[in-house]
C-alpha cells in the first residue's frame, strides 16, 4: 500500500466522508487517490477559509469532514480556525503539505515555513510533524484524536516524507 | 423595505426549515425574532454562510437556507463557482442584498454599484438564479422551497439596520443544538 493509499483508507476507516482540497504538487498524488474513493464527497474549495466553512456545515450535518492544504493556507485561515472551528467546538483534521522544508526547491516557501509552526502553536492546535514515510502510521490516532476531541488537528507533511513514499 | 422588514416578512416561510444565518445584523435579527433550533448562526467568520450552508445541504437531506449578505457574498467570491459544480437540490442562497455593509454602519459595497451579484453567479455556472425585489421575497423563498432545485436568490432591499441585542448562546451551544435538530431531521 502507497503513502497515499494509507493516508486515504484511514480517512475512510475513521468514517471520514466528507474532504475538500486546495492543492499542492506534494499533495497531487493523495488527492488524485481521494478523488477516486468512492466513500468520499470531494470537494475542492478555491480558497481554503472557504474549505473549511464546507466541513463546518458537512460536519453538522453528520459527516465526518477534513481539509486538504498547503502550510500557506495557515495564514489565510486563522480568523476561521479561531472564529468558527475553535469557537464552535468543530473537529477538523488538516493534512497540510509543509512547504519550504528541507529539500524545498522555491525560496519563498520557506518564508511562511518558519512561521508554520508558531502560528499553530500561537493558535493551540495541536501539531504533528511527518518527516519520515513511517511517520504515517499515526495518522490513524490522530484523525481520532481530533474527533474526540473536536478541535482542529495540523499534520504537516514535509518534501521528505513525501520523497520517501 | 430594509433586511429586517424582509427577513420579518420570511419568518412564516422559514420558521420551519433549517436555516444558516449570516455573521452580525442578520443573526441577531433572526435571534430575536425566531429563535430556534433550526437556526444556526454564525457569531464570526464573515463570508462563510453559503459555504457552511452548501456543505450541510451536500451532508444530508433536509432542506437549508443559507441567509447571506452581498458584503459576505463579494468576501467569499469563491464559494459560487464551489456551489455550481456540487448541485445539492435541497439547497437554498438568499443573498440579502442592500448594497452595503450593514453591521458595520452602511459603508457602500460594489454590489450597490456597478456588480450585479446575479449575473456573478450565472457566470460562475449557477443554473437557477432568481433576482427579486424584497416585497417578493417570501413569494420568491417559498417557491424555491417547494421546488427541488437549488436556488439563488438575490433579494434587493435598502439599506438600513434596526437596533437589535447581540446574540448571547456560547457557540457550541448554538452548534451542539442546530445538530441534533438536523440529526432529529434526518432519522
Amino acid at each position: 500500500m502507497s503513502i497515499n493509499q494509507k493516508i486515504v483508507a484511514d480517512l475512510i476507516n475513521n468514517k471520514i466522508e466528507f474532504v475538500t482540497t486546495v492543492p499542492c504538487k506534494q499533495l497531487a498524488g493523495v488527492i488524485d487517490e481521494i478523488d477516486a474513493a468512492k466513500e468520499i464527497y470531494h470537494i475542492p474549495s478555491n480558497k481554503e477559509d472557504e474549505g473549511m466553512g464546507l466541513c463546518a456545515g458537512a460536519y453538522m450535518g453528520g459527516k465526518r469532514s477534513a481539509i486538504i492544504m498547503q502550510n500557506t493556507a495557515i495564514g489565510v485561515t486563522i480568523n476561521t480556525l479561531v472564529t468558527l472551528i475553535q469557537y464552535y467546538n468543530i473537529p477538523l483534521p488538516m493534512l497540510i503539505s509543509y512547504r519550504g522544508e528541507l529539500g524545498e526547491p522555491v525560496a519563498c516557501q520557506v518564508e511562511m515555513a518558519v512561521h508554520t509552526k508558531a502560528l499553530l502553536a500561537q493558535l493551540n492546535i495541536p501539531t504533528y510533524h511527518f518527516h519520515h514515510p513511517d511517520d504515517v502510521g499515526e495518522l490513524d490516532s490522530i484523525l481520532k484524536y481530533s474527533f474526540m476531541g473536536k478541535k482542529p488537528v495540523a499534520v504537516l507533511t514535509d518534501a521528505s516524507f513525501w520523497q520517501g513514499a | 423595505m430594509i433586511r429586517s422588514e424582509v427577513l420579518k416578512n420570511l419568518i412564516p416561510i422559514i420558521s420551519d426549515q433549517l436555516v444558516v444565518s449570516n455573521i452580525g445584523l442578520p443573526s441577531q435579527e433572526l435571534h430575536m425574532l425566531d429563535d430556534q433550533p433550526s437556526n444556526f448562526y454564525m457569531l464570526g467568520t464573515m463570508g462563510l454562510a453559503s459555504s457552511i450552508g452548501l456543505g450541510l445541504a451536500l451532508a444530508q437531506s433536509a432542506k437549508v437556507i443559507a441567509i447571506d449578505g452581498d458584503g459576505s457574498v463579494l468576501t467569499n467570491f469563491g464559494t459560487l463557482p464551489t456551489i455550481a459544480n456540487n448541485i445539492a437540490d435541497n439547497f437554498i442562497l438568499l443573498i440579502i442584498d442592500n448594497g452595503s455593509y450593514g453591521s458595520t454602519g452602511d459603508q457602500p459595497t460594489y454590489a450597490g454599484r456597478k456588480t450585479s451579484l446575479a449575473k456573478v453567479a450565472e457566470a460562475c455556472g449557477c443554473e437557477n438564479v432568481i433576482e427579486c425585489s424584497a416585497e417578493a421575497t417570501p413569494a420568491t423563498v417559498k417557491a424555491a422551497i417547494e421546488g427541488n432545485q437549488m436556488t439563488i436568490i438575490v433579494s434587493k432591499c435598502e439599506s438600513g439596520n434596526i437596533k437589535v441585542p447581540v446574540i448571547d448562546m456560547d457557540a457550541p451551544v448554538i452548534r451542539d443544538r442546530f445538530m441534533r435538530e438536523v440529526a432529529r431531521r434526518n432519522a
